[in-house]
């Protein structure tokens, strides 16, 4: 009796599945295809994942209190609510995942461009790395420059002045490309109001924060400002850092620096940082200290 | 000591057991970063066969730093069982490396063994095995702790839920929560990073998760992970804290840079026994991982694989809940791709549960290294195969306050399908009872919907 249940439903399973092939050869159905294929290739275009704003967006098919999760999740940008395949990301929850991570990656790994430090005037010069992949396995590298470097720094840049300027790529390129044409000129301008000497602004590739201090040294200055790109988290890569020192030296003590931190439109408004930046210059100047000593 | 032989036609002569040990390592980029790791693949291979060779004693008594001058090194040698050490220290590292992967060797035997061995021991032989030898030893040793609840038995996979907020906001926290738990990420602990560290920012989290556990009834431990000595003034306090967490790292000069000592250790398992909601008597949760040392410039020239062992045999003497091990946080100068993040993580959770700890992994990575997702997930793949205690629960795996990713509540929710396991039997019969998880551990339709929570 089973077996005669069982041979009957797998009889009629495979006749229905015989049925709809058939249909699937006729020229209608050829049709559709050729249809579809036409809509595929159209100049449409897929939607920007990375435009969506998910802090506004609950996944979650039937709630048991969506509104009041919701309210919640619109206060961060943590990645909840996003219900689940299984028990894996919804698909959409994992591409925006990895475009994030790509864009913070691609933020380490891009230069800035060139056309930007040639528009502000800076001298173009490299620490001791000679790639992206030195930089990040050899901190004391982006510390460093050869000989070459060295002398040319002493050569073109203005001796003893008040403030030497500097910006670094860092970690993040895109920290300096979206930020630096705004803050730069907000600090110079700041400064020419002050009447405080600038001295000349170089560009350093692959630079850490300790490059400033062999700058420092080879120029002379009062005041050095170095303004770098941050580690990228998932949620931006736009944060630009400024550390400032009176009076640097190679091995500097870390507190004696004076740090304005998290540069960038959804942080510290980037002109106002530099007018910020400004007056803590002019006080360090007349402070003549920096770092916690400057705090107190 | 024998310190040279012959291979591939070369010979090699290895000036001490600190350059013996750091050229037999595996590839590490912090290794690098101080000019000490292996020039070619067969120095490597030559210092891994001449350590092979090295007795136990040899090691025991030659510490990469010496006693009179570490603290870690006296930790690790006083921690130590001098009957078992006897019995053992004339075996080589070759014939530790069998007896642990013995068939005749049982999971008893093991943890007997353990008590005899410090830290650099355990390096030592995790260094002449491979993937899956460290795999297959780890597996057989199981680490039971308990604090408010017990972790850590066979067939048991356990979580510490993360949902740090980048402005220690309370709701964040506790929106992070409600999910994670309906994952059946938590039965760990409930653990927040805070960004300010202070007594007040350590209680207000503290206050919020704890009404939170008592409103539900949810049976775990609740941390807050500000320096130890804010937490230990905020127990003192009156905060609802189950234990007490810091970061330790294998030199003196690095625990110093961290603030902590023995001392300080001692002083603060006697308070939490004293004060914590924890009843113990595991009241101390650690964080390590390869690579600490080298970055702050207090790694002693010694490899970051030994000192991590060396960290583990400093933790052991304080018999914490969880040691919890962050290789891969850093950046790619201490550790540069997923091959030696993944191969690192092996390493350390095979060291922990050979030192007899309850060893929790996140293989995890920062965005300025080529480490990524996939990496990430055959790292924590092969742990569980490993039998790691537990892993974080970060929503989304992205930590938007540390920023850096790690394992999320689905990978936590999908390792226990993978793996068979459940959670801590305490917390599956909670999740049961809340209509979470079956008998069986599977996930019901209404997990994953923090707002429940909210009715």
């Amino acid at each position: 009796m089973e077996n005669d249940k069982l041979k009957r439903i797998i009889a009629d399973v495979l006749s229905e599945v015989m049925s709809s092939r058939q249909a699937g050869n006729g020229h209608a159905s050829a049709a559709v295809f050729r249809n579809n294929l036409n809509a595929a290739c159209d100049d449409g275009e897929v939607p920007d994942l990375s435009a969506v704003d998910f802090s506004q967006i609950l996944a979650t098919p039937e709630p048991a209190n969506g509104e009041a999760y919701l309210e919640i999740k619109r206060t961060s940008t943590a990645r909840v609510g996003t219900w689940r395949a299984g028990p894996r990301y919804r698909t959409e929850t994992y591409l925006r995942l990895r475009a994030d991570h790509a864009k913070a990656m691609d933020a380490v790994f891009e230069d800035v461009p060139e056309e930007l430090i040639d528009k502000l005037r800076l001298l173009k010069v490299t620490t001791r790395c000679a790639s992206k992949n030195d930089y990040l396995t050899r901190p004391d590298l982006g510390r460093q420059f050869d000989e070459e470097t060295s002398r040319l720094i002493k050569d073109k840049c203005i001796p003893e002045a008040d403030v030497q300027l500097i910006v670094s790529d860092g970690l993040s390129s895109t920290a300096v490309s979206h930020n630096i044409a705004d803050v730069f000129p907000a600090i110079v301008q700041g400064l020419e109001l002050k009447r405080i000497k600038l001295g000349t602004p170089i560009f350093v590739k692959y630079g850490r924060v300790g490059c400033m201090d062999a700058i420092t040294e080879l120029v002379k200055s009062k005041v050095t400002v170095i303004l770098l790109g941050e580690r990228p988290g998932l949620a931006t890569s736009e944060s630009l850092s400024a550390y400032m020192t009176y009076g640097g030296f190679v091995g500097i003590n870390e507190a004696a620096r004076t740090v304005v931190s998290n540069i960038y439109k959804g942080g510290t408004n980037p002109v106002e940082a530099g007018a910020h930046i400004a007056d803590l210059i002019e006080r360090m100047l007349r402070e003549k200290k920096s770092g916690i000593d400057l705090s107190r | 000591m024998r310190l040279k032989t012959r291979l591939n036609g070369e010979s090699y002569a290895f000036k001490d057991l600190k350059t013996l040990l750091a050229k037999a390592n595996e590839p590490k980029a912090g290794d690098r970063l101080q000019g000490i790791a292996a020039e070619t693949v067969s120095e490597r291979v030559a210092a891994k066969i001449v350590l092979s060779e090295l007795t136990i004693g040899d090691i025991t008594e030659n510490p990469v730093i010496p006693y009179e001058e570490d603290e870690v090194t006296r930790v690790n040698i006083d921690g130590m069982n001098k009957k078992k050490y006897e019995e053992i220290k004339g075996w080589t590292i070759r014939e530790l490396r069998e007896y642990i992967l013995s068939h005749k060797t049982s999971t008893d035997d093991l943890r007997r063994l353990s008590p005899g061995l410090t830290g650099e021991v355990a390096a030592a032989v995790a260094k002449i095995m491979s993937a899956m030898d460290l795999v297959y030893g780890a597996r057989k040793i199981y680490c039971v702790t308990r604090c408010c609840t017990e972790i850590g038995q066979p067939g048991t996979l356990s979580y510490r839920c993360q949902p740090n907020s980048p402005t220690d906001n309370p709701q964040t926290i506790l929106a992070g929560i409600m999910e994670g738990v309906s994952y059946g990420c938590g039965d760990a602990c409930l653990g927040v990073n805070p960004v300010e560290d202070n007594v007040e920012s350590t209680r207000r989290i503290a206050d919020a998760v704890f009404d939170f556990m008592c409103k539900h009834d949810i049976p775990t431990q609740i941390v807050v992970l500000s320096h130890i000595t804010t937490q230990m003034e905020s127990m003192c306090k009156g905060a609802p804290l189950s234990m007490l967490f810091q970061s330790i790292a294998g030199t003196a000069p690095a625990n110093d840079n961290f603030g902590v000592s023995r001392d300080l250790l001692n002083e603060a398992y006697a308070l939490a026994r004293e004060h914590s909601l924890g009843t113990g008597p595991n009241l101390l949760y650690f964080e390590t991982g390869q690579g600490s040392e080298v970055s702050i410039g207090a790694d002693c020239g010694v490899d970051e694989m030994t000192l991590e062992g060396r960290t583990y045999g400093f933790g052991r003497y304080f018999r914490p809940f969880m040691v919890n091990n962050v290789t891969g946080f850093i950046g790619p100068e201490t550790i540069y791709d997923g091959k030696e993040m993944i191969r690192s993580n092996l390493e350390d959770h095979f060291m922990g549960k050979l030192m007899g700890l309850p060893m929790g992994m996140a293989p995890c990575y920062t965005s300025h290294s080529s480490i990524d997702q996939d990496d990430q997930e055959m790292g924590t793949m092969l742990l569980s195969l490993a039998g790691a205690n537990y892993f974080m629960g970060v929503p989304g795996s992205d930590d938007i306050m540390l920023s850096y990713q790690d394992t999320s509540y689905h990978d936590d929710a999908t390792l226990r399908e993978l793996t068979g396991r459940l959670p801590a039997p305490e917390f599956h019969r909670w999740m049961i009872r809340m209509g979470l998880m079956d008998e069986k551990g599977i996930l019901t339709d209404r997990a994953g919907d923090g707002s429940i929570f909210l009715v």
